[in-house]
């Protein structure tokens, strides 16, 4: 999953889970995505589950103020991949 | 006297007497045989050879010479108290109680009083059959312009008289036969509150179950047999059977929805029906069942001990007819 | 014979749809198994049966809308003798071993007016045709204090299946049993959360009357105080801290299961803030159940009971939230969930309010706000530093508690959260 549109698709579709009703295709990826798509930290927490199980990417704590908008978060993920 | 000492309800009466007696002179008891043989049921024994034969007075058998007898030494500054041997008999003074006792102050727009006790014993247990063991107390506290007490426990015999004789109209106590022989630890003037308050004898949520005199320890004892069965029970005593303590009544059905009265008289024309109409009219939003009755047979209160057990309300009856307005 | 209807989740409820049956006829089933899903417009409930026995019909099919009351299912009580037509019965016996009261009539013959039975709700007609008509055919009784309270909760009793009086009537207990199953709806649609949709006018009409209803009461009947207190969350996110860098995303902890903990075992320790005002009383709950509520996204919330919250630890209770989240939004909570919490948290989440006052569902006594947790200036030892903190509040009914003992509960909870290695 190292192509940035294909992570994109997959973390979209994790949210889409999560939060079936959130407005995904709408979503500015250089926005707070929890405020945009309103989740919670129980949301939230449930997307890093989902990331860790199936990207086996495992992202702690203190980086959580690194993936705030979706194109960090998929930045981030590319780069902890490598 | 130590806090363990115990009284009987007769001897509470008696202490009652002796001491109204002491403390005002215009005191005096009259009645049938409540002199040299000490009352019928020997609540007076010992008083004559205390107080004398101006104060403790033997009368003739008629009771409605001497209940008039005392309504005039009422009216005349006295503070009567009249002696009936049971309430059937006070039939015979009916006339006296009803269309003077208790007319007079109405009748001479204020002028007069009757401050006149009269103390009579009812209710059945003796096995003294149809002509004494009535409960007609109800027929009394029909009558506008007296009051109707029924003392039930030891504190209420020891000191609802002296407040019964500071009232200045007249005021009939009704001793229930079966409980002269009661005892209980000696009482404080605290534990007898205002003669006309209902009480509650024992706190409850499911069921207000409401008595006086005779059926009230029977109607505890039931409490105690439902307690077991998971239903809490709310014990009232009136008390005062006229006035009625309506709001004690009114608070603890609305508080648990359901009524049950027991009364020794016969259902018909009861103060328990009265009881369940005031609730009716007062309640009916909250109660939660239809009010009940269990109140003697219709049947003048026969001789034999198991007729007469079965004729009247009993522990058992009252947790049968409980259980079915709490519906377990 | 007992007959299941359609239970009621709320006053806004008038009709579920039986999405799937678990339970076949000639199936045995025990108190608390769950034989249907029952769909309804806050999503699926799990149901449960309060009984041990056998199925014997079902009496409707999966996919049928049926309104609150009506049965949908019998169930033949174990040591019952199976009824051999079940077509022609008209009277299901709901408790045979009480002891049948005649309504209307006296003790003595000589008093005894005409005994008129009421019709039975249940007829023959509702096998084959599963439909209104029965319900408003038959004669509802209902006591005149069970009516009141219904009227005061704003519900149409007429909707409500057969009571546990006699002859079927509907009794004060039994008002109170749809109560408290109704609670959990009203207090998912408090608005301190705003709806994301507002899905169908008519149901959002509806609900909104219910609320105001209940609101009304709480506020009509409970003399609410208030209490509000901040709460450092230093030592609890240190703790927190330290424990998530060990661990794989799911099996982190969010700072609302230490939060939720402290509470729980708060309120045990102050049992008069635990528990239902009912019949002019306060009883204490055994078990602190903690409402919770859940954001349902699609619309509205949900308040599911945290059962036995106290014995939780800082790791179960996370479990536990994170289970009831996910089945909330599959709608799978269960009735007992939906019916039995104890005492109410409101919780703005993360992004909400610094602090929520609110108003107790009655008839519990007490209802824990908890705030945004926010980072505040905050002076300790004469020193300004920057502080995690949360604004902790309670209403509390002061006929059951005062003031003082309210303060108590939260300096307590305070207490528990500054050390937060002991609530494991």
């Amino acid at each position: 999953m190292k192509d940035k549109n294909t992570l994109t698709r997959f973390l979209l579709e994790q949210i889409q889970t999560i939060a079936p009703d959130s407005d995904t295709d709408n979503l500015d990826p250089d926005e707070d995505m929890r405020d945009e798509l309103d989740l919670d930290s129980m949301d939230f927490l449930r997307l890093l589950e989902s990331i860790s199980k199936q990207l086996s990417v495992n992202i702690p704590e203190v980086d959580y103020n690194k993936i705030t908008t979706l194109n960090n978060m998929v930045n981030y993920i590319q780069a902890i991949a490598r | 006297m130590n806090h363990t000492e115990q009284l009987t309800y007769r001897e509470a009466m008696r202490e009652a007497i002796r001491e109204a007696m002491q403390q005002d002179p215009s005191v005096f008891l009259m009645g049938e045989d409540v002199g040299h043989y000490g009352g019928c049921y020997a609540v007076s024994k010992g008083l004559l050879q205390e107080f004398g034969e101006s104060r403790i007075v033997d009368t003739p058998l008629s009771e409605s010479g001497f209940v008039g007898a005392g309504i005039g030494a009422a009216m005349g500054g006295m503070r009567p108290i009249v002696e009936v041997m049971t309430v059937n008999f006070s039939l015979l003074a009916l006339d006296q109680i009803v269309n003077n006792a208790a007319t007079l102050r109405h009748m001479s727009g204020g002028q007069l009083g009757v401050p006149l006790v009269i103390r009579m014993a009812t209710g059945s247990g003796k096995q003294l059959a149809a002509q004494h063991s009535h409960s007609l107390e109800n027929w009394y506290a029909h009558v506008p312009g007296i009051k109707v007490l029924a003392p039930a426990t030891i504190a209420d015999a020891r000191y609802m008289l002296a407040m019964a004789l500071v009232d200045p109209d007249p005021v009939l106590i009704f001793e229930h036969v079966m409980l002269y022989n009661r005892k209980e630890a000696v009482p404080k003037a605290d534990d007898c509150p205002a003669m006309d308050q209902a009480v509650v004898r024992q706190q409850g949520s499911d069921i207000t179950l409401v008595s006086y005199g005779g059926s009230l320890f029977k109607t505890l004892a039931a409490a105690e047999a439902l307690t077991e069965q998971k239903i809490s029970a709310e014990v009232i005593d009136l008390r005062s059977l006229r006035p009625l303590d309506t709001q004690t009544l009114f608070s603890s059905v609305n508080k648990t929805h359901r009524l049950l009265v027991v009364d020794e008289g016969w259902r018909t024309g009861s103060l328990a029906g009265e009881i369940c109409a005031l609730v009716a009219e007062h309640c009916f939003w909250a109660l939660d069942a239809p009010p009940q009755r269990v109140c003697s047979q219709e049947v003048p209160i026969p001789y034999p001990k198991h007729l007469e057990i079965a004729a009247t309300p009993q522990v058992e009856h009252i947790v049968t007819t409980a259980k079915q307005i709490v519906y377990r | 014979m007992k007959t299941i209807t359609m239970p009621s989740f709320g006053a806004d409820m008038e009709q579920g749809k039986v999405a799937e049956w678990n339970i076949k006829p000639g199936d045995t089933v025990h108190r608390g198994d769950i034989i249907a899903t029952i769909e309804t417009m806050k999503g699926l409930i799990d149901m449960e049966v309060f009984d041990d026995g056998i199925v014997e019909q079902l009496l409707v099919q999966a996919g049928s809308e049926v309104p609150v009351g009506e049965p949908i299912a019998t169930l033949r009580l174990l040591g019952e003798v199976a009824v051999e037509t079940p077509q022609i019965k008209t009277t299901p016996v709901e408790k045979s071993e009480k002891p049948s009261t005649p309504l209307y009539a006296n003790n003595e013959a000589d008093y005894t007016t005409p005994v008129s039975t009421p019709p039975s709700e249940t007829t023959a007609a509702i096998s084959t045709q599963p439909h209104l008509e029965t319900a408003q055919q038959a004669i509802s009784l209902i006591s005149p204090a069970a009516r009141y309270q219904a009227e005061q909760q704003g519900f149409d009793w007429r909707t409500l299946p057969m009571g546990t009086g006699p002859n079927g009537a509907i009794v004060l207990a039994d008002i109170q049993r749809y109560f408290q199953a109704e609670k959990s709806d009203l207090n998912a649609t408090t608005p301190v959360k705003k709806h994301t949709h507002i899905e169908h006018d008519e149901n959002e009409q509806k609900m909104r009357q219910a609320i105001a209803a209940v609101v009304s009461q709480s506020k009509r009947e409970i003399p609410h105080y208030y209490l509000n207190q901040d709460i450092s969350l230093t030592h609890a996110l240190q703790w927190l801290q330290h424990y998530n860098e060990t661990q794989p995303p799911e099996s982190r902890l969010l700072i609302n299961a230490l939060i939720y903990c402290a509470i729980a075992k708060a309120l045990q320790k102050f049992p008069t803030f635990n528990g239902f005002f009912q019949n002019n009383r306060f009883q204490p709950a055994e078990q602190v159940h903690l409402g919770n509520a859940i954001n349902l996204r699609q619309g509205g919330l949900m308040v599911a009971a945290i059962h036995n919250a106290a014995t939780l630890t800082p790791v179960t209770m996370m479990e536990k939230l994170k289970d009831q989240v996910i089945r909330a939004r599959e709608g799978h909570l269960t009735m007992s969930e939906m019916q039995d919490a104890t005492v109410t948290i409101s919780n703005l989440g993360d992004r909400g309010s610094d602090a929520i006052l609110g108003v107790i569902f009655p008839p519990q006594v007490a209802l824990i706000g908890v705030g945004r947790v926010r980072e505040v200036a905050w002076v300790e030892n004469h020193i300004i530093k920057p502080v995690t903190i949360v604004s902790m509040s309670l209403a509390a009914d002061h006929r059951v508690t005062d003031g003082h003992d309210g303060a108590r509960l939260l300096s307590k909870i305070n207490k528990l959260l500054q050390k937060p290695e002991q609530l494991t």
